[in-house]
């Protein structure tokens, strides 16, 4: 059969066996390696992408089912050259020993921050909780995500500090 | 690698089209909605559909939580998540969110229905036990109409419902019933894993604070999720006490039928029927006296 869907904002048509996982097309036909393949049965959340903006264990979603919708992979989360916060995070704050989880909780930790942009370490670990990371770094994981937060947070004030020193400038005639 | 047996994947863009389709296709086709049920049972072999019919793109025509003044009607294609997260449907039954806060994990509950909850019939799964408690019934339409089966009719046995080749679940239906609420009690050995046992119950006051009438769903003790009988007779009337709560446990650890696995003895599961049968009605008691 035929599908078409877009990845990371490219549109994408290809020719799959109907029982086609999601997981091994984003690997195998797109080259996409940067989503895992871990335990099969939807239990250890390596191979966490987004469909439609939701996280969803791609072992366990039909490549066909994804057609006609949006796929974001870990590949997509850095913009123009610059790495998404939560992938800074993780470099910051050790939040990877072996690698295996990294995308999945990335995926996880950066629709978290989408819909709560300040969680709790409560919240961080209930996000991540249909996750394993065999290294069991938890510790360093919920840290790298709170970081990303963290980071955000100062961004945004320093964005209204430079939108108000313009304001300032423009009020008094001052070149800005 | 785990993949699915060879089978033809057909998709419905409407209710109607999602019943002629499967009228059509008849027993060699099965409903594909979150997946999370049938595709691991699809990796296993433990099912085969020759074709499936994924109905995802129905989430506008299914997927809802209504909460009228005499019923809360759910869409069957309403992903956990949303039953979670919906605060008119906590307000009138709390179970509901008591028990999708413990079902799976965040990532499946994006992914998982109620309708397919149901339908897979998995006597450890938790919403069969959370509907037989407030007394739900299943929409089920055909070519030939729609039909309302209430969950004791609904639930044949493990794996097995009252949907029919042909069929689909559109709709799960709650009665509201004045001065009641409910609660929802589960054991696991870890996040996302599958309950050791849980109990879910209902129950509803009268006038005079006494119990007017209450029901207990159990889950993973047995391989029927449908109303513990007795339990309803033995506390009619009563004030809600210790007492009441405890007898309605007795009843529910003698009447459920577990058996012992990886997660635990025949003995340790009759004692947790128990102990979160009380704790369940202690709860929904504490809730209904909360909202007067």
């Amino acid at each position: 059969m035929q599908v078409r869907l877009t990845v990371n904002g490219d549109p994408v048509t290809a020719e799959i066996e109907d029982r086609l996982l999601l997981v091994h097309f984003l690997r195998d036909h797109l080259g996409l390696t940067g989503t895992h393949w871990g335990c099969d049965t939807s239990n250890c959340g390596t191979c966490v992408v987004w469909l439609d903006g939701e996280p969803v264990k791609s072992c366990t979603v039909l490549a066909a089912m994804a057609g006609g919708h949006e796929v974001r992979t870990v590949e997509g989360l850095e913009r123009d050259g610059e790495l998404d916060p939560v992938q800074q995070g993780f470099m910051q704050c050790h939040g990877l020993q072996c690698g295996f989880c990294t995308p999945g909780m990335m995926m996880t930790a950066r629709a978290l921050l989408d819909r709560n942009p300040a969680p709790s370490e409560e919240e961080i670990r209930e996000a991540i909780s249909g996750q394993i990371c065999r290294c069991t770094g938890y510790a360093t994981i919920v840290r790298s995500v709170q970081w990303a937060a963290a980071y955000e947070a100062c961004r945004a004030e320093a964005s209204r500090a430079e939108a108000s020193r313009a304001e300032a400038s423009q009020a008094v005639g001052s070149a800005s | 690698m785990q993949v699915p047996a060879p089978f033809e994947y057909r998709r419905a863009t409407s209710v109607e089209e999602a019943i002629d389709l499967l009228g059509e296709l008849g027993s060699s086709a099965r409903v594909v909605a979150g997946g999370h049920s049938l595709l691991p049972m699809m990796k296993l072999r433990l099912a085969t559909p020759e074709r499936l019919v994924d109905i995802n793109d129905l989430h506008g025509e299914l997927g809802y939580v209504r909460v009228d003044p005499g019923e809360v009607r759910i869409g069957a294609l309403t992903r956990h998540r949303e039953l979670l997260e919906s605060d008119d449907l906590a307000a009138v039954h709390p179970v509901f969110r008591d028990a999708e806060r413990v079902i799976a994990d965040p990532v499946v509950r994006n992914r998982g229905t109620i309708g397919g909850s149901l339908c897979q019939a998995d006597p450890a799964e938790d919403l069969s036990a959370v509907c037989t408690a407030v007394d739900a019934a299943c929409v089920i339409r055909g070519a030939g109409g729609t039909r309302e089966v209430p969950m004791a009719e609904f639930y044949r046995g493990p794996f097995e419902t009252a949907v029919g080749d042909g069929e689909l679940l559109v709709e799960v239906r709650v009665p509201r019933r004045p001065r009641g609420s409910s609660a929802y009690e589960k054991v696991e050995r870890r996040a996302g894993d599958w309950a050791v046992a849980a109990s879910a119950a209902a129950l509803w006051l009268d006038d005079d604070g006494r119990i007017a009438d209450v029901r207990v769903g159990l889950s993973a003790v047995g391989p029927s999720t449908t109303a513990v009988e007795g339990i309803a007779e033995a506390l009619r009337g009563r004030e809600p006490s210790e007492e009441a709560y405890a007898q309605a446990g007795a009843i529910a650890a003698e009447r459920c039928n577990p058996v012992a696995d990886l997660r635990g003895s025949v003995e340790y599961k009759r004692h947790l029927a128990d102990e979160l049968t009380r704790r369940a009605l202690r709860r929904a008691v504490a809730r209904c006296r909360r909202e007067g």
